[in-house]
């Protein structure tokens, strides 16, 4: 096998070096009962070049990829620059590991410690952690944390976040102690809502919020805040698309205690929703209960500068079974990929992309918006996404666009909320061309603009 | 008087300041198209009090060649498995081959939106359904989930399930179960996932051999709280439990389950399999047996496989073949829901995939060989120089302690520091925690002959500079860019973040 | 050699303890920083907190351990040492002066009696190097 170095007569050889007369021998410590006689049942070994074949076919069937897109709803197209990838695949990044001796991973010390640096700066928060596994994971893992510091275990939160998003954090606290209180969301404005700040009482730990949540909406964070903190409680708020953070103002200044943030959007694929990376981070008095690593500035007796895996004491390797969490294993390729991204995309891209996905997506509603039969269902300001109430099922209407025009046209909110079958989330990227948002406001009119619900075009 | 170091050479390193200390205002390293529709006022679309108003001050501003010479100059500091063996025990460090990267870039899985209908992304659901029925035939375990992205989250996921099913099983009287046996030797993701699921610790002892003490697990099996036992086979102390049927009889005998953590796998597959041991629930790692790349720090890929009568529990959705073709099944009414959005660390399964079709059935079986193989060839090699603390005959990773070195004041955090100087990158020290001074020493499959007698020269050699020279020893390392870092001031005055001149001062 | 002051009470988890009238200063002894390492942080509970005897109180961390600490008395917590959140590190260098942790208002001053004299706690210590 062509990955292992030793051929067969060498590894002969060091059989006998060390007394054994054959490999079967080494496992002598298996009870034979247990050994395995023949081979696994699996596929015999693949040339590259058959490899590869049936990979590509597989690829081939996957339609969806090689569509005009625009779906969003927790995983974004943005234009990736190509030295992203040149970056994380250098084999000094991709192949090295966690970096716990580290006079000999100061590369990945440094990159890490400036993306804590750039999530900070994004997020407005004091202090971030080295990632999360995506936005899903850390937003379960801010709930636990929220309970830590306030030793409350009351949790309110929107129906307005990702679905899939409380899903994990409902898993997660179900034996915590915690628990789960969700608010529906204002049926015109698609926010939150005011009853979402309402329901926080003196036993509330934290009060949970998505901006832009998951209807596409940007959220009051300030007035939820104080609201919070009235009560002793904390603001987590979730983003899903991190690039809003370019234009948005950012939830540390507006009071919030923990942010998480799916970082999918910086330079990471869609990649059929992982790898992603999740980021995290609060304000520096609560720096010791945050979760997942952390890298800080170290100086060695020489005075120079450099990086280190530091207060490890919060961690699962030390304080086991109260660690602040069980994380080992995070995602730092990914971690590098969006830092790699944010350094390129710079002070400037970063703006201009969250500007360009605005504009593009006020181009696109409005238009939508105009087609008789549909309509924009919620109110609320919006950043680069929307829903549309359209005149049939949407999951219907979404099919057609799919197989008629190649047109992966949005999400059938059905899919989430089941009440809410004409309704569908758009998404609109700098990767949208003017072209395509025309070419998908043609589709809709020629397949089902003048047609009323329930009559078959 | 130095040894001879043959594998490396002194060289010139770049530095290479935070990107916020190159930053140039004006400077540009991105080109977006222009914008093609019409500029509507921001104030209309957002309202003002919602808007960024601090002009993302202080990010930084480079050039794309600013970009390319930090981040490559940074790169050169690493040590990786690209460059030699890098024998961390526990971790699994073997080679992240090439062609594995190559599948995940394809365009039809790279550009793959994870709430694309069944219908359009066929093809990716095939992949993970392949990887599925492989990895059921590698753990003996007919049911998984391939959801967890990492190691510690297939563990709480399995734990979880465990829980999931005795409330089910005993109803009110589960509550009386929440207790997890765990031995002394485990890694600490076990019982701080454990603690996720609402259960307690209790420890279980290790024998003189280092396996799971039998009597002292009957004992407190017989206190009919105990819900399950985590452990790990080969242990972390690299031995095969040899008692893995007995134990697993014991434990199920007390109204109990067996998790096991795969993270030692490389000693197993295609040799034997962990259900065929009496295994209830495993978690896999793909990022340590399955090649797929650490990425200095993630992602990972944490599979949990399970039996038949755990399957109800896995989360949702499960991947499912109706026929010729693969779907999403959510209605399973008895999971414990999902513990992340969309499917895991999918770019992951795609390497996994990889890894198995490219080595073959008997590819992987032989890489299991070579990498027990390697592992016995060290310590042969440095048995005498260090102290082996178990005679068994270890499997795919090897401990041994300081303690012939420590009586001149040699530890093992100086013979790992030492070992840089020698052009490798150490073992994994102090773990696991019940062996003082621990070097555990996981070579993999990867490793050539010849680099494994470079290693076990070294080794030696720092045996000797420990009793001639220990100075030299505990003031390594010497040859690197940067020496030991005052972890302890780093602890106390932590900075975590870069922060602007003006800003620093006032603070 | 460990310092063992004369003057002091012990406990077999390596807390000291001086009484005060009806308070007791409680804090680690000098072979348990240096076990322990550099220390770089101290958890210490709040004023008016109660603990019964052998409660753990709080944590003492250096780079890579964390150790609880416990009372070896019962009471309630009058006074803190604020100086430990910015020099951690006095643990270290004066363990029974600069580095004490918490005075307590003992609820039952006779639990001091059942504690180890200096010399009873220096051949514990002797027994645990064996």
């Amino acid at each position: 096998m062509r990955y292992i170095p030793n051929s067969p007569e060498e590894r002969a050889e060091m059989l006998a070096a060390i007394g054994l007369g054959s490999a079967e021998e080494l496992f002598d410590s298996i009870p034979e009962t247990l050994r395995l006689r023949g081979l696994l049942n699996t596929p015999a070994a693949l040339s590259e070049i058959e490899l590869l074949s049936r990979f590509e076919e597989m690829g081939a069937r996957n339609a969806g990829a090689r569509r005009t897109t625009f779906l969003g709803a927790g995983a974004y197209s943005h234009y990736i620059p190509t030295i992203v990838d040149h970056i994380i695949s250098r084999s000094e990044f991709f192949t090295a590991y966690t970096p716990y001796q580290p006079e000999i991973s100061q590369g990945t010390l440094q990159t890490i410690f400036e993306f804590q640096t750039l999530v900070c700066q994004l997020t407005g928060m004091e202090v971030a952690n080295a990632s999360m596994y995506d936005g899903s994971t850390g937003l379960a893992e801010a709930v636990l944390m929220s309970e830590r510091v306030t030793r409350r275990s009351k949790i309110v939160a929107s129906t307005s976040v990702h679905p899939e998003y409380l899903e994990v954090v409902k898993t997660y606290v179900q034996h915590a102690g915690i628990d789960l209180e969700l608010i529906e969301f204002d049926n015109e404005t698609g926010q939150a809502g005011a009853t979402l700040a309402a329901a926080i009482d003196d036993e509330t730990a934290a009060v949970v919020v998505q901006s832009p949540n998951f209807l596409g909406c940007v959220e009051d964070l300030t007035t939820l805040a104080d609201a919070a903190h009235a009560r002793g409680a904390l603001l987590v708020v979730a983003i899903t698309e991190a690039i809003s953070l370019g234009l948005l103002k950012p939830p540390g200044a507006c009071g919030a205690d923990i942010v998480v943030a799916e970082g999918q959007s910086f330079g990471v694929p869609l990649s059929f929703g992982g790898p992603y990376v999740g980021l995290f981070a609060t304000r520096e008095k609560y720096a010791r209960q945050i979760p997942g690593r952390l890298v800080g500035e170290a100086y060695d007796k020489q005075g120079r500068r450099g990086f280190v895996l530091t207060l490890a004491t919060r961690e699962q390797h030390i304080r086991r079974e109260k660690a602040t969490s069980n994380i080992c294993t995070n995602e730092g390729l990914i971690a590098l990929a969006a830092t790699v991204y944010l350094e390129t995309m710079g002070r400037r891209g970063i703006q201009e992309v969250a500007q360009q996905c605005l504009q593009k997506t006020a181009y696109a509603s409005q238009r939508i918006a105009q087609l008789p039969g549909f309509s924009l269902p919620f109110s609320g300001p919006r950043f680069n996404e929307f829903v549309v109430r359209g005149p049939i099922a949407a999951s219907d209407l979404l099919s057609r666009l799919a197989g008629e025009k190649e047109i992966e046209g949005g999400i059938a909110l059905s899919r989430f909320f089941p009440d809410l079958k004409s309704d569908f989330l758009v998404c609109v990227t700098e990767t949208n061309t003017r072209a395509q948002i025309d070419a998908l406001i043609e589709a809709l009119t020629s397949l089902f603009a003048n047609k009323t619900a329930g009559t078959q075009p | 008087m130095t040894s001879e170091i043959t594998k490396v050479t002194t060289h010139l390193s770049p530095n290479e300041q935070l990107i916020f200390e190159r930053s140039q205002k004006g400077r540009i390293g991105y080109r977006l198209p222009p914008l093609d529709v019409e500029e509507m006022p921001l104030d209309k679309l957002i309202p003002r009090n919602f808007q960024r108003d601090d002009d993302l001050e202080s990010m930084p501003e480079v050039s794309e060649v600013d970009v390319i010479r930090h981040f490559v100059r940074m790169s050169t500091w690493n040590y990786s498995i690209d460059l030699g063996m890098y024998p961390l025990g526990s971790c699994t460090m073997k080679y992240n081959s090439r062609l594995n990267e190559r599948v995940a870039r394809i365009p039809g899985f790279a550009n793959l939106h994870p709430l694309t209908d069944e219908r359009d992304s066929q093809g990716a659901l095939q992949v993970i359904y392949e990887l599925q029925q492989h990895l059921i035939e590698i753990t003996g375990l007919p049911e998984i989930s391939l959801q967890p992205a990492a190691g510690a989250h297939g563990e709480m996921t399995g734990i979880m399930i465990i829980r999931a099913f005795l409330d089910a099983r005993d109803g009110e009287g589960a509550s009386k179960r929440r207790t997890m046996l765990i031995p002394d030797s485990a890694h600490g993701t076990n019982p701080a996932s454990a603690h996720l699921s609402g259960f307690s610790v209790k420890t279980i002892k290790s024998t003189s051999e280092g396996l799971t003490d039998l009597d002292h697990l009957r004992e407190l099996c017989a206190h009919g709280d105990v819900a399950g036992l985590m452990l790990t086979n080969p242990n972390t102390l690299g031995l095969f439990e040899r008692n893995i049927q007995e134990i697993c009889q014991i434990v199920h005998a007390a109204g109990g389950l067996v998790y096991m953590d795969g993270a030692n796998m490389n000693a197993l597959v295609g040799v034997a399999r962990p259900g065929d041991m009496g295994v209830d629930v495993i978690h896999l790692n793909l990022h340590k047996t399955f090649s797929t790349p650490h990425g200095g720090g993630g992602p990972g890929s944490g599979p949990c496989c399970c039996t038949k009568a755990l399957a109800p529990f896995l989360p949702v959705p499960r991947i499912v073949k109706s026929g010729e073709s693969y779907r999403l099944d959510y209605d399973q009414p008895q999971s414990i829901g999902r513990v992340k959005a969309f499917f895991g660390n999918y770019g992951m399964m795609l390497r996994a995939l990889s890894y198995i079709l490219t080595h073959g059935n008997d590819g992987l079986r032989e890489a299991t060989e070579a990498a027990v193989l390697n592992s016995r060839y060290i310590a042969k090699g440095l048995t005498g120089t260090y102290e082996k603390p178990f005679n068994s005959p270890p499997m795919h990773e090897v401990v041994f302690t300081d303690k012939l070195q420590a009586r001149k004041g040699v530890h093992t955090l100086d013979i790992a520091k030492r070992l840089i100087d020698y052009g490798f990158h150490p073992m994994t020290i102090y773990f696991p925690l019940i062996v003082q001074g621990a070097m555990l020493i996981e070579p993999t499959e990867s490793v050539g002959r010849q680099e494994l007698d470079q290693f076990i020269a070294a080794m030696k050699m720092i045996a000797g500079e420990a009793l001639e020279n220990p100075e030299l020893v505990l003031t390594a390392p010497h040859t690197t860019r940067i020496g030991r870092l005052d972890e302890a001031a780093a602890a106390r005055k932590p900075v975590l973040r870069w922060k602007p001149k003006a800003k620093a001062d006032a603070a | 050699m460990a310092n063992v002051p004369e003057d002091l009470h012990y406990s077999k988890d390596h807390e000291w303890v001086r009484v005060e009238g009806d308070s007791a200063v409680i804090g680690i002894t000098d072979y348990a920083q240096d076990s322990l390492g550099d220390v770089v942080y101290v958890e210490l509970p709040k004023t008016g907190e109660k603990f019964s005897a052998n409660e753990s109180f709080g944590s003492v961390e250096s780079v890579k351990a964390v150790s609880e600490v416990f009372t070896p008395v019962s009471g309630e917590v009058g006074k803190i040492n604020e100086t430990l959140a910015d020099e951690p590190e006095k643990v270290n260098t004066d363990p029974y002066g600069d580095g004490w942790m918490i005075r307590v208002r003992m609820s039952s001053p006779g639990e001091v009696d059942s504690l180890l004299t200096a010399a009873e706690y220096e051949d514990f210590t002797k027994a645990e190097t064996e």
